[in-house]
């Protein structure tokens, strides 16, 4: 070989597989400001619709009159709930086998809900329209608080329900109750309880939050009377449901749908279901016979499409004095808003929430979650979890380090004595889970080893002592959270979306001069996907990641696929596009080996091509082979070099970690400081570890968020107080802590390249980390919990309250 | 989130402006940085029919030294403030609080004058004008007048300003040579406006405070002069017992509201923290 032979390592190194740090390939047109979001689409002659919303949370709307709102100039059309009953769309069915109104027929039920549609020739006319439409209300008593839903005279929510004792998931107990779902065996944990030496019980809340995508939700719609088509683009992670959706309900032939989710500005997971807006954007598009676009601003998005959480959990522990844990009892009450528009698996009316026992071997667990209605926006989406995930394991983080507390034990060491052992895997969990592997003390050890967890201790025993002198105003806390996901929804066993199972696809086609086009059924929201898959494909296949374009988001190009989110892309649509690609080449071995003069069992796959067994200067490259299949492929092979894959994953995957916070806090103020926050995650085999790291960095940003003060709150009345960024806290770049990361790395046994999915790790044990540092904290002082969110006044509660300020 | 219709004017000269804005009357507003008043047009609490632009007014701009005063024209932006050496030098202050409005973004383009004109009790300058004694002048079709900032707010956006009136500058008289001030302002996050905010300027004079002013922002319908608090701190070596009177004094004056900064304790509790801080911090700088 002459020296301009590249080596191995540098034919390697210039495929940009994976393990490589490549560069985002889409960040080069969101940087220049050259993304194409959908308020960037703008078609001839479109109309724009905006929302007459309800300023009540509970009222019934006696009369809407349009008059005043007609004579404004540019205003076309005013849709109100009697217009959508003339095509049967007053009102549409949910995720979550409910049912929701598009328009308020006949009641509100909470505030800013959508009560009628006002389209004119642009958004200054549509506004100036609303603000012309007069609805008279007669209010009613509102129903805010969630543990008086049940109550025996609560006010009568969902009228459209009267009588009917059982919903989609069974029996209803009240008015107000949607259902009830219950996993574990009952007998046997009880008995658990009634010997435990030790037992704790607190109620846990994870309260009401948003995804809060910068980019709010919308559309526009396109109907061509001619040919009958309805052209939908919109901020979509799931467009092919979105697509069977409409075909569902708006009994439109569904070649005749077309879904095209453009870039999308973030969605962790706002942008899952479907909205009113769509669907009267669809209808004013069919009513005027012009497209008809849609745009939330900030205060509509925050208040009125899907929240997140709104979880109270009592949680109970059994353990030995030891503090081995004997038992696992959880009670959820569930607050769905006004209606249920969950966006879950259909038959899992919580989510995955039973991922409750975490990573811990409960040898007996119950579950019970009660689901109720208030008069709050409906959603429950998982915003950045998997379904329930982080309410699981927030719960479960808070309630170990309750009964370390309880045990006087370090919550590392309690921890660790409770782990499930690395030779327990695949392990069965006690509410009916199969972890498919994991190893949690080595992840556990190491990232104490790293943040010195045993001299921070010490140091916080010294600032103790300190502040119970008067020395200091500030105290110090340490949290710990050890957390375990259940992501890549989902086995078909397991797993479907209004009967569709949860499998998701690739298609790749291979071209001459050895470059190529991926398509999936999944969409990116800003998960850098055109950047990984090609990795995928680059290792599998050996051509360079730069020569395969991927592409999502058009229903008509892209192959059946049930979306992005619940970490779902990788463990599904990964496993998919290794599968097409070992399609490809198993097809390119029988050219090689037909080229190359050979059985296709002497050859050997060689980083970029295939090459002879025993005869190294025989080697055909991948990128010959692809020219060949469009010219002499052996006789009785079909020309062409594509394939596809739908791939129905035979478990989830479980991705998990060791996070550590030490958080110092200013009692006199609330004030808090994040001094270290440390995550090690194991997300099994990394494809690329920089976009790896920047989707921890996010979700670290959103947990801390969260934690820290992030929230939907509502008054007594039912107004929602925390409407725009200002009071809601979205934390910019200089209230940020600085992360540290690291990670091991435990493949998953089932998945084609032992991918687990990261995307929403941090979130899920971000937050349990925050808030056990906060509680950590003040523990000292006598505390136990301390409920989220902790922001500054809360902070400054708690310590008043424990006696620590005047 | 988007305003109704209104007229927009930009006239050339301050009598131009002044003009306008007597014939067109109570639905005319002058629109400087923008940066209160289109938020509050989006959200339809505000719908002027028309805007006065006061961009095109070339002598509102502007930081002067006259005598032992800093003359500020009104369209000078935060973001100016914040450049100046002159405002770095002779009232640090100014520059300390200044940087604690917002982000880049809005300094570039909120004025001095649009701050203090707004009536806004959560607006920083109004509080700090107050205890430097500055002074604002106010020009209408009658003429010019200068009122006290201390006696310029009423009440929740309602000020000394007469319909048609414009102010045209802010006159701070320079705090002496050596003289210590600190602004101590709690936010939840940048952007956010404060959950309780003190200003301090002081004199010392062998150990002792000389002279004192206190400022509040935020915890009342306006700003404050926390008169009281500034009183129970002079003569004394800002000892513990005397800054708890200070605090206690100025907490006697906060009516803050219940917000999701906080309930109305809490704000008042970290308002008097906020005064202590700034006093202890005023002192320190001297
Ligand atoms: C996200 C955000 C955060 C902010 N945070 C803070 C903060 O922490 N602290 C703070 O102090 N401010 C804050 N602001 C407000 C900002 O400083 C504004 O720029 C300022 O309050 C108003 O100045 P303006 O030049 O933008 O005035 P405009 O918005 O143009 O005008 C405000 C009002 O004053 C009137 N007006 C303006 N100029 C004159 C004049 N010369 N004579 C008579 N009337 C006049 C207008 O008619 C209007 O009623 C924030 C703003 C934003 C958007």
């Amino acid at each position: 070989m002459n020296d301009m032979t590249p080596t191995r390592e540098q034919r390697s190194a210039a495929l940009e597989g994976m393990g490589c740090k490549r560069k985002r390939v889409e960040d080069i047109r969101f940087t220049q400001g050259k993304g194409n979001y959908v308020d960037d689409v703008k078609l001839p002659g479109m109309l724009h619709g905006d929302f007459v919303r309800s300023p009540h949370a509970h009222a019934r709307v006696k009369k809407i009159d349009d008059t005043e709102a007609l004579k404004v100039p540019g205003v076309l059309a005013v849709i109100t709930a009697e217009t959508l009953k003339t095509v049967n769309l007053a009102w549409m069915p949910t995720l979550a086998g409910d049912v929701q109104m598009v328009l308020a027929d006949g009641k509100v039920l909470f505030q800013n809900q959508e009560v009628a549609f006002v389209v004119a020739t642009d958004r200054y006319a549509a506004d100036d329209g609303i603000n012309k439409v007069v609805v008279e209300y007669e209010q009613l008593t509102p129903l805010i608080d969630p543990f008086k839903a049940m109550d025996a005279d609560a006010p009568v929510l969902r009228e459209d329900l009267a009588g009917k004792t059982s919903g989609a998931h069974g029996p209803r107990k009240h008015h107000n109750h949607i259902f009830e779902w219950t996993v574990g065996d009952k007998e046997l944990t009880d008995a658990a309880f009634n010997k435990a030496e030790v037992t704790i019980k607190e109620m846990i809340s994870y309260h009401r939050t948003h995804p809060s995508p910068l980019e709010t939700c919308q559309c526009v719609c396109s109907f061509d009377k001619i040919k009958g088509e309805l052209t939908i683009y919109g901020t979509f992670q799931a467009p092919h449901v979105i697509r069977t959706v409409v075909s569902l309900i708006a009994k439109l032939p569904e070649q005749k749908i077309h879904v095209i989710a453009p870039d999308i500005g973030g969605g962790f997971g706002n942008k899952v279901g479907a909205y009113p807006g769509y669907i009267c954007a669809a209808v004013a598009s069919i009513v005027t016979g012009k497209p008809v676009k849609w745009v939330e601003d900030r205060i509509e998005n925050l208040t009125a499409t899907s929240f997140a959480r709104d979880y109270h959990m009592t949680t109970e522990i059994a353990a030995t004095r030891e503090g081995k844990v004997t038992g696992l009892r959880v009670h959820v009450l569930a607050d769905h808003g006004a209606f249920d528009a969950c966006a879950d698996p259909s038959k899992w009316p919580a989510g995955f929430f039973n991922i409750v026992t975490g990573s811990y071997d409960f040898p007996t667990a119950h579950l019970s979650v009660d689901g109720i209605y208030t008069n709050k926006a409906p959603g429950g989406v998982a915003y950045r979890c998997s379904f329930r995930v982080t309410e699981a394991a927030y719960c479960i983080e808070r309630a170990m380090d309750i009964l370390a507390q309880k045990l006087d034990m370090d919550p590392a060491e309690l921890r660790l004595k409770n782990f499930i052992k690395p030779e327990q895997f695949p392990y069965h969990s006690a509410l009916g889970w199969e972890y498919d592997s994991g190893d949690y003390a080595t992840a556990m050890k190491k990232a104490m080893e790293s943040t010195k967890y045993a001299e921070l201790r010490k140091e916080q025993a010294v600032k103790r002592a300190a502040f119970k002198r008067g020395e200091t105003r500030e105290i110090m806390g340490i949290g710990v959270s050890f957390f375990t996901e259940i992501v890549g929804a989902g086995p078909s066993k397991n797993c479907d979306i209004l009967g569709i199972a949860m499998f998701d696809s690739c298609e790749i086609r291979m071209h001459p001069t050895g470059a190529g086009i991926a398509r999936m059924g999944t969409k990116s929201q800003g998960q850098g996907h055109e950047t990984t898959w090609a990795q995928i494909i680059a290792t599998e296949i050996g051509i360079p990641a730069d020569n395969i374009m991927v592409e999502e988001g058009n229903t008509d190009t892209a192959p059946y696929g049930l979306g992005t989110y619940g970490s779902r892309s990788t463990p599904v649509a990964g496993a998919a596009i290794a599968m097409a690609a070992r399609k490809i080449k198993a097809k390119a071995q029988m050219i090689a080996a037909y080229k190359l003069e050979v059985h296709e069992d002497d050859l050997e796959f060689d980083i970029d091509g295939f090459r002879v067994k025993g005869l190294p200067e025989k080697f055909m490259s991948m990128k010959d082979i692809c020219w060949v299949a469009y010219n002499s492929v052996p006789p009785g092979m079909e020309p062409g070099l594509e394939a596809v894959s739908y791939y129905d994953p035979p478990n989830m995957t479980y991705p998990f970690g060791a996070y550590i916070c030490v958080m110092d806090i200013d009692v006199d103020t609330g004030v808090y400081k994040v001094r270290r926050f440390h995550a090690l995650d194991d997300c099994g085999t990394r494809i690329n570890p920089m976009i790896i790291e920047g989707q921890v960095h996010g979700g670290l940003t959103e947990a801390f968020a969260i934690a820290m003060g992030q929230e939907i709150r509502y008054d007594a009345e039912g107004n929602v107080v925390t409407g725009s960024f200002m009071d809601f806290f979205m934390p910019t770049a200089v209230e940020t802590p600085h992360w540290e990361t690291d990670f091991t790395v435990t493949p998953s046994p089932h998945h084609p390249i032992g991918a687990k999915g990261v995307g929403e790790s941090p979130n899920v044990g971000g937050v349990p980390a925050f808030s056990n540092a906060v509680n950590d904290a003040f523990s000292f002082l006598g505390s136990t919990h301390i409920q989220m969110p902790h922001d500054y006044w809360r902070n400054w509660k708690a310590a008043k309250e424990l006696g620590a300020v005047a | 989130m988007i305003p109704g219709p209104f007229n927009y004017h930009r006239p050339a000269s301050l009598a131009d402006a002044v003009n306008l804005l007597a014939t067109l009357g109570d639905e005319a507003r002058p629109l400087a940085g923008g940066h209160s008043l289109v938020p509050m047009m989006k959200l339809r609490l505000a719908t002027p029919e028309h805007l006065v632009d006061l961009h095109g007014i070339a002598g509102l701009k502007g930081i002067r030294r006259d005598g032992n005063r800093l003359v500020i024209g009104a369209m000078t932006t935060q973001h100016e403030l914040l450049a100046s050496d002159e405002v770095a030098k002779s009232v640090p202050i100014l520059h300390e609080a200044a940087l604690l409005i917002a982000d880049p973004q809005v300094r570039y383009r909120g004025t001095i004058g649009g701050n203090v004109a707004n009536g806004d009790p959560g607006n920083d300058m109004p509080a700090l004008m107050m205890t430097l004694g500055a002074s604002y002048r106010l020009e209408g079709k009658s003429g010019a007048r200068d009122v006290a900032a201390a006696e310029f707010y009423q009440g929740a956006y309602f000020t000394a300003l007469e319909p048609g009136e414009l102010l045209t500058a802010v006159s701070i008289p320079v705090p002496p040579a050596g003289h210590g001030s600190a602004y101590e302002k709690l936010k939840r996050k940048v952007g956010d406006y404060a959950t309780a905010a003190a200003a301090v300027v002081l004199t010392m004079s062998g150990g002792k405070v000389a002279t004192c002013a206190i400022g509040l922002t935020n915890l009342a319908e306006t700003p404050l002069l926390a008169t009281d608090a500034a009183n129970a701190v002079i003569g004394t070596s800002l000892d513990e017992a005397s800054l708890k009177k200070a605090a206690a004094a100025a907490q006697a004056i906060m009516s803050p509201a219940a917000d999701a900064r906080g309930p109305v304790e809490y704000r008042k509790h970290v308002g008097g923290i906020m005064v202590m801080r700034a006093l202890q911090r005023a002192a320190r700088g001297n």
